[in-house]
């Protein structure tokens, strides 16, 4: 049974040059009747697939902090209206500096959202610009001040490295910045060139001057180095936090538990089925109104799936995947069943061994693909 | 049927092929053809229907000859049996343009009305008056702006010293020319000669397996009859058969329970293996056998080789099988077990060409089913060692060491291109860069030349078409026949990966040009072969020593960011894809290398 909640807001003022996530230009959109809708399947989703309890809220985007107060009020009160916040342990809000004001802030803080995560990206003006990103470094110190003043403390900056045109230095400039903010949690993602993309564009006419992928591994290198000196531990590959403020709700991910995926675009994961929404609003909104639910695709997750799934979610986590978790799921020994991938990974030097637990190496960190791809079969 | 009947019917039968350069319409008037002689209602009919396999039609040409007969009513009231002997347009395929020929009075020489004579037209068109066929004349594309219908009739008197004057002007697409194509046939070609009841003479001109009925063999009757149930000989292996099905190409296969005299069509007779009906050889019967076969016709040998490897080596067998299928209907094709430190077990493979090559290669993984490694082409060479014994080498692994060798001798070909006056320059250019003399060149009219060169054949396997093609936009159009081996100063170079030396990736080299090519190859390897967990050097050698060096630097960071919001299937794809990029390579040592990377050792320009 799901614990977690995802849900979408897909409206941004503007689209940043490198996201591929279901989005649209706020202007001109049925925001309204697009929260009405949400409601609707969130009422619809937890008559047909009910919980127990909810452990973790997540609202991406998109940008929920493109909504307006009243808009984001509206929003917050369908949420709690369906879904019960007394056990809840994590309520996160994606939240983009330049909109986030006190006053939503506030709005949020009444609904139970404890935890902020802000798309920070860089504090190079000309690298934002890059990104086609539009906050000011100040506006980020002010979200934050804003933030805990409200007594949202929890927060959670995002970073990115390997963009066009960025150095180790301006990494380490960047890294030596948010350090001074005295946030618990940090996330910090290696730039992915998506498809219908303005970087993919760029990309194909050789007009991307991305970092080498020694560049790269040099920022990664630095990233990792610094998040530990300054009391940040690795708890994940691309995340880093203060010691008890791991993030519980994308644990649910990683530890490949059930989820529930609530908006254009999102993506769920109940009664073993892996669903998806449509993501054009019209057509969500269609689903919605005619047949009560949005999914255009739905795929019943195999035992074998699972199992991989498990491995290839799970050794994401620094701490691995214990073999106890894995035999009280699947009623055998990973050891057993994944015998030749550990074997070789443990041989090529990317997974160790710690007693019953098998974990990513400081190399298998770098070269996760390399370990994930192991545990997959293919077809045919 | 009584005689006289057999030999009213055989005078209104007319076999004809047509010659035609790549892209002058030859299937397009096929398909004409076909149409006005209602061999099939406008239903049936496809465009290009003669060219039947994907390949084919994907590539727009022909490569397997078919036979198909037509009835056609003349304007002089008679109706005549037309058989289409359709043949391949590539110089590749000489070997089935005398095939095709050798089972034909007439041929239909189509020249395109823009572009004029190009050399392949002219190689085949002399090899039709070798076999004394009648030639019947048809400028097409009569209807394109470009079109020069008279310029291109003087070429035909000029070149080929035909008499043009009645020379059809046709535009096959537009349907213009198509009934007067059809009279001069039936005027100019000759009627088939020949017995129809003396002693059975058979020309096998192609054959295929058939799972439920061995092996069918494409036959010409040049004298005699056969009947379903008569017993037959083949004449070349002596084996004997009973004859279980006869019939044509209509073009759907239509049963017959004889064929005569200048019929051309099929026979099954439970034929299981098909080396026991060689293509070329002649059908007789047991009970009245003939004394003397047909002449064969000219035998094509491969002339490039190359290792062809399952790239999953648990597919070796169902390799050999592919192999033994293909060459049932493509005698040209040749191949024998071969076996790499490198890549395991495959085949040695002879082919006529390089087109050849990439189509048998294409048709393998495509109609297989099989992932192939192939090593770089190579022609053969002749060795004298220093101990008095002479060799023959078609794989560059096989080349002694350079201490055992007096003497090596290469193939030489004489390349005749036809290029408008403006790109000699460029030719003689490309000539010169691949090791070519030249010998002459003669001026075929105002605007067009007849360059000839004597170059290496192992030069022009690879790039030369191309690179003629590119740099001439088109225009130059090759032909080449074999005329020996010289003397070259020759080297192996090989190619070490990781300090081990691949035998795959062997290469022979000219002694003048190997620094440059090594250079070259390294590099190119080094774009091709992805990062693997270590550092990989990539170095070319001669003999011990070292002559060009590359590094493909260590898999520093593959890892996904991003948790895409739960989009967990979206990360399994992505891993899926990583996943099966790495099996569709083979591991040598302990690196994985793409299947491209073995052709690379042959390529001369770091571009592209």
């Amino acid at each position: 049974m799901p614990e977690a909640v995802y849900l979408h807001i897909p409206f941004c003022v503007n689209i940043c040059h490198y996201c591929d996530f279901n989005k649209v230009f706020l202007q001109g959109q049925p925001v309204a009747r697009y929260l009405e809708i949400m409601e609707m399947e969130m009422k619809n989703t937890v008559k047909k697939y009910p919980y127990d309890f909810i452990e973790t809220i997540f609202v991406g985007g998109g940008t929920p902090t493109a909504l307006d107060e009243k808009q984001l009020e509206y929003f917050l009160q369908s949420v709690k209206n369906h879904f019960i916040t007394s056990k809840l342990a994590e309520f996160t809000v994606e939240a983009n500096p330049e909109q986030t004001t006190k006053k939503k802030l506030e709005i949020m803080k009444k609904y139970g959202v404890n935890r902020l995560s802000i798309g920070v990206q860089a504090f190079q003006t000309s690298l934002l610009k890059e990104l086609g990103r539009t906050h000011r470094q100040e506006d980020v110190f002010a979200t934050i001040k804003n933030a805990k003043e409200t007594g949202i403390e929890n927060i959670s900056l995002d970073i990115m490295f390997g963009l066009p045109n960025q150095t180790v230095d301006m990494l380490n400039e960047t890294l030596d910045i948010a350090f001074s903010l005295q946030i618990p949690h940090f996330s910090a993602y290696s730039l992915q060139i998506e498809k219908k993309t303005v970087f993919y564009n760029r990309f194909r006419n050789g007009n991307l001057p991305l970092p080498t992928e020694e560049q790269e591994a040099e920022m990664y290198k630095l990233l990792i180095h610094k998040m530990q000196q300054n009391g940040y531990h690795q708890y994940e590959i691309s995340n880093f936090a203060r010691p008890g403020y791991e993030s519980k709700h994308n644990l649910q991910y990683w530890n490949n538990n059930e989820y529930y995926g609530i908006g254009a675009g999102a993506h769920s994961y109940v009664e073993g089925e892996r669903k998806v929404n449509a993501g054009p609003l019209k057509k969500y909104m269609a689903l919605i109104e005619e047949t009560g639910f949005p999914y255009i695709e739905s795929h019943k997750v195999s035992f074998q799936e699972k199992m991989e799934e498990e491995l290839f979610m799970g050794l994401r986590k620094i701490a691995g995947v214990s073999d106890s978790t894995f035999k009280r799921r699947y009623g055998k020994s990973m050891f057993e069943i994944f015998k030749q991938p550990i074997h070789s990974l443990m041989q090529r030097g990317l997974l160790k061994k710690e007693g019953d637990t098998i974990a990513l190496t400081k190399k298998g960190v770098f070269l996760g693909n390399e370990v994930f791809q192991e545990f997959i079969t293919l077809e045919s | 049927m009584n005689r006289e009947e057999k030999l009213a019917r055989q005078s209104r039968i007319r076999n004809f092929s047509i010659i035609a350069h790549i892209d002058h319409g030859k299937s397009t008037l096929a398909d004409r053809i076909l149409e006005q002689t209602s061999a099939l209602s406008q239903r049936e009919m496809k465009e290009q229907l003669l060219d039947s396999m994907d390949l084919e039609r994907e590539r727009g040409i022909t490569i397997k000859l078919n036979a198909v007969q037509l009835n056609y009513k003349a304007k002089d009231g008679e109706t005549y049996i037309f058989h289409l002997i359709d043949t391949p347009g590539h110089v590749d395929f000489t070997y089935e343009v005398s095939r095709s020929l050798a089972a034909c009075e007439g041929a239909l020489l189509v020249v395109d009305a823009a572009q004029g004579i190009e050399a392949q037209t002219l190689a085949n068109v002399y090899l039709a008056l070798e076999n004394d066929l009648e030639i019947v004349p048809v400028i097409n594309k009569i209807d394109l702006p470009s079109a020069e219908p008279e310029r291109v009739r003087q070429e035909i008197e000029d070149v080929i010293g035909l008499d043009a004057s009645d020379a059809v002007l046709a535009s096959a697409k537009a349907g213009i020319g198509i009934e007067e194509i059809l009279e001069q046939i039936v005027e100019k070609v000759p009627a088939p000669t020949g017995d129809p009841d003396g002693p059975l003479k058979a020309l096998i001109f192609d054959s295929l397996y058939d799972p439920y009925r061995g092996v069918v063999t494409y036959i010409r009757i040049a004298e005699g009859t056969v009947r379903v149930g008569d017993k037959i000989r083949m004449m070349a292996t002596g084996k004997e058969f009973e004859v279980v099905e006869l019939g044509v190409f209509t073009p759907k296969a239509v049963q017959k329970d004889f064929l005569t005299v200048g019929d051309v069509g099929f026979l099954t007779a439970s034929i299981k293996n098909v080396s026991d009906t060689q293509v070329g050889d002649t059908i007789t019967s047991s009970k009245n056998p003939a004394t003397e076969p047909l002449p064969g016709y000219r035998k094509m040998n491969p002339m490039v080789y190359c290792g062809l490897y399952p790239v999953d080596t648990a597919k070796y067998n169902d390799l050999r099988e592919a192999l033994e299928r293909l060459v049932l209907n493509d005698s040209a094709l040749q191949y024998e077990p071969e076996t790499s430190q490198a890549l395991g077990f495959g085949f040695r493979c002879g082919f006529l060409g390089l087109l050849h090559m990439e189509i048998i290669q294409e048709r393998i993984e495509r109609e297989f089913n099989i992932e192939l490694i192939a090593t770089a082409p190579s022609v053969i060479y002749k060795v004298n060692l220093t101990s008095g014994e002479d060799i023959i080498v078609d794989n560059p692994a096989n080349m002694p060491e350079s201490q055992l060798i007096q003497r090596v001798e290469e193939p030489y070909v004489k390349a005749s291109i036809m290029t408008p006056n403006d790109y000699v320059g460029t030719i003689m250019e490309i000539c010169q860069k691949k090791r070519g003399n030249f010998l002459t060149m003669d001026y075929l009219e105002n605007n067009r030349v007849n360059v000839i060169y004597e170059i290496p054949l192992s030069e022009i396997v690879y790039d030369f078409f191309d690179q003629l093609k590119s740099n001439t936009k088109g225009y130059a159009s090759l032909d080449y026949e074999l005329i020996g081996y010289k003397p070259s100063k020759l080297v192996k170079m090989d190619i070490l990966l990781n300090g081990e030396k691949i035998d795959a990736l062997s290469v022979i080299v000219h002694k003048d040009f190997a620094y440059e090519r090594g250079k070259v190859v390294v590099e190119k390897l080094k774009e091709l072969i992805p990062r693997q967990q270590f550092e990989v050097p990539v170095q070319a050698a001669i003999g011990n020593k070292i002559i060009a060096r590359s590094t493909i630097k260590a898999l520093r960071k593959n890892v996904l960011a991003k948790c895409y919001g739960g989009d967990i299937s979206r990360k399994r794809k992505l891993l899926e894809k990583q996943k099966e990029g790495k099996k569709r390579m083979k591991t040598i040592g302990r690196v994985d290398v793409p299947q491209e990377a073995f052709m690379a050792v042959l390529r001369m320009d770091d571009d592209n």
